[in-house]
């Protein structure tokens, strides 16, 4: 049971990366991970909203008709996520603010979707729960990677406290503008899941598709 | 399911019925609705205080920063209370009279009976429709106006800006432009925000000698060196589109269908 325990919070943190192994998730990782702060907010909403929707979804599994699963999950997964952006109104607003619609997608994140199909619709409440928690962490510690890597290089900042001077503000670095944009999210997580799989090397998947040599003498 | 078979309540037998049931499936999707949407209420409504408080701080702590105000020491609530909030009839540029701490110009501008429709040739700030009725805020010193903050907003390149720009006493010097919601491309034209570009505008004066309104912001530097460097304000680099935006939001807030009327009107008054 421990194990298990272990394997549910632990695994999805590089071992099963919902981001860098499954590829799930990567929309609102491009979208908020211009500075960390946003980052954080985002990945505490979602770790939320998966570790509950799973043992919403695990406690109620017996008896949901097959025939409407996913509606049940995505109407309790949205009721989550509303009730998640309203108290991010509430109480964390000027990060609600800068998350804007981030918040109200996480009801459309292919990890909660996921988790709530592929986990909590055949195991114990309290088990998906932490599944969920695992998920979330795994998710959270990318989207503050690459959040990190682009805040400061593309303002110099963390958190919005400056690390490093920029020349606009009469520093030396000049920031790089292509890191405020999304496509700066795809080449940080490309790089990431690189480093990942070439330390983990167990992750690299065969290739679809075979490398055939053709001599010219051979006949077609 | 032992649990229900020994009590078989209403409840119970439900619970029995296979899952592929049609009975069981309404049944279920009817319960789980009911149980998300009173959750969903609740929420809504335990939270709406506080959340509609957050916005209210939020536009006085734009409207404190736009003057300069914010920077003093204090708790914005009472830093607030030295503005005079009134409400102006656009189109005469008076003052009308009803009630300031209900209106809400937003509001108003989507009800067709307290606003006005705008023409293409009229709607240069792509806005669409105009409130009859805005909402300023006045700070005054020793009797006499110091400072007035007027709510402008227009189409940049991807959002409406909204945001506030802030007159001297002689309501043609401009102490402050700020925006508080727009979604302009980070890094490009979301440095409308960026503290150097907004100092840009303070000094400069919206009209010129003969009252025409002069204000616009340009591609690249302003040469001082020209007559009327005074009117102009730097365009932010590579964000062409959300220079032009702005650029156009403000000629039509300060121009004849937005607060000229009530500028003019004040700027006469404050020279007698």
């Amino acid at each position: 049971m421990a194990s298990e325990i272990k394997a549910a919070v632990y695994d999805p943190l590089i071992d099963n990366n919902p981001i860098t192994l499954q590829v799930l998730g990567v929309c609102s990782a491009l979208a908020v991970t211009t500075n960390m702060m946003a980052a954080l907010i985002m990945s505490i909403a979602l770790t939320t909203v998966t570790a509950f929707s799973g043992a919403i979804i695990s406690s109620i599994r017996n008896h949901i008709p097959s025939s409407i699963r996913i509606i049940v999950q995505m109407t309790i997964i949205a009721s989550l996520v509303i009730i998640v952006d309203q108290l991010l109104k509430a109480y964390a607003y000027e990060a609600s603010k800068q998350l804007s619609v981030f918040v109200g997608l996480i009801i459309t994140n292919c990890i909660v979707l996921g988790r709530a199909e592929a986990y909590a619709m055949k195991n114990p409440p309290v088990m998906s729960f932490l599944d969920g928690i695992g998920n979330g962490l795994g998710y959270s510690l990318i989207l503050m990677a690459v959040a990190f890597f682009r805040e400061l290089l593309g303002t110099g900042k963390l958190f919005g406290h400056v690390v490093i001077p920029v020349a606009n503000e009469g520093g030396w670095y000049i920031p790089n503008g292509l890191m405020l944009l999304p496509p700066s999210a795809f080449f940080v997580i490309g790089l990431l899941i690189w480093l990942i799989r070439s330390i983990k090397k167990e992750q690299v998947e065969p290739a679809d598709y075979q490398i055939h040599q053709v001599h010219r003498t051979e006949v077609l | 399911m032992t649990e229900s078979t020994k009590n078989p309540g209403f409840i119970g037998k439900i619970l029995n019925l296979p899952n592929d049931d049609p009975k069981k499936t309404i049944i279920v999707a009817a319960l789980l609705c009911l149980v998300c949407s009173i959750l969903v209420s609740i929420s809504a409504v335990t939270f709406k205080p506080q959340q509609l408080a957050n916005k209210a701080t939020d536009i006085k702590k734009n409207i404190l920063g736009v003057t300069g105000l914010l920077t003093e020491q204090g708790d914005i609530d009472t830093l607030f209370q030295q503005f005079e909030v009134k409400i102006v009839d656009l189109d005469t540029g008076t003052y009308a009279d009803i009630d300031a701490a209900t209106y809400d110009q937003y509001k108003a501008a989507g009800d067709p009976d307290q606003s006005v429709e705008l023409t293409a040739e009229q709607d240069i700030a792509s806005i669409g429709r105009r409130a009859k009725l805005a909402k300023i805020y006045l700070l005054k010193e020793g009797g006499k106006t110091s400072q007035v903050v007027l709510p402008i907003h227009g189409y940049g390149l991807w959002s409406t800006l909204y945001g506030f720009i802030s007159f001297n006493g002689d309501f043609n010097t401009i102490g402050g432009l700020q925006f508080y919601a727009h979604a302009e491309t980070p890094g490009l034209g979301g440095e409308v925000d960026n503290p150097k570009w907004r100092k840009l505008w303070q000094g400069k004066k919206a009209f010129n000698d003969q009252g025409e309104l002069k204000i616009e912001v340009v591609r690249g530097f302003v040469d001082f060196k020209v007559a009327g460097a005074e009117h102009k304000v730097d365009g932010l680099s590579g964000a062409t589109l959300t220079s032009v935006g702005v650029s156009n939001l403000v000629k039509y807030w300060l121009g004849e269908h937005g607060f000229g009327p009530y500028l003019k009107n004040m700027s006469t008054e404050a020279e007698k």
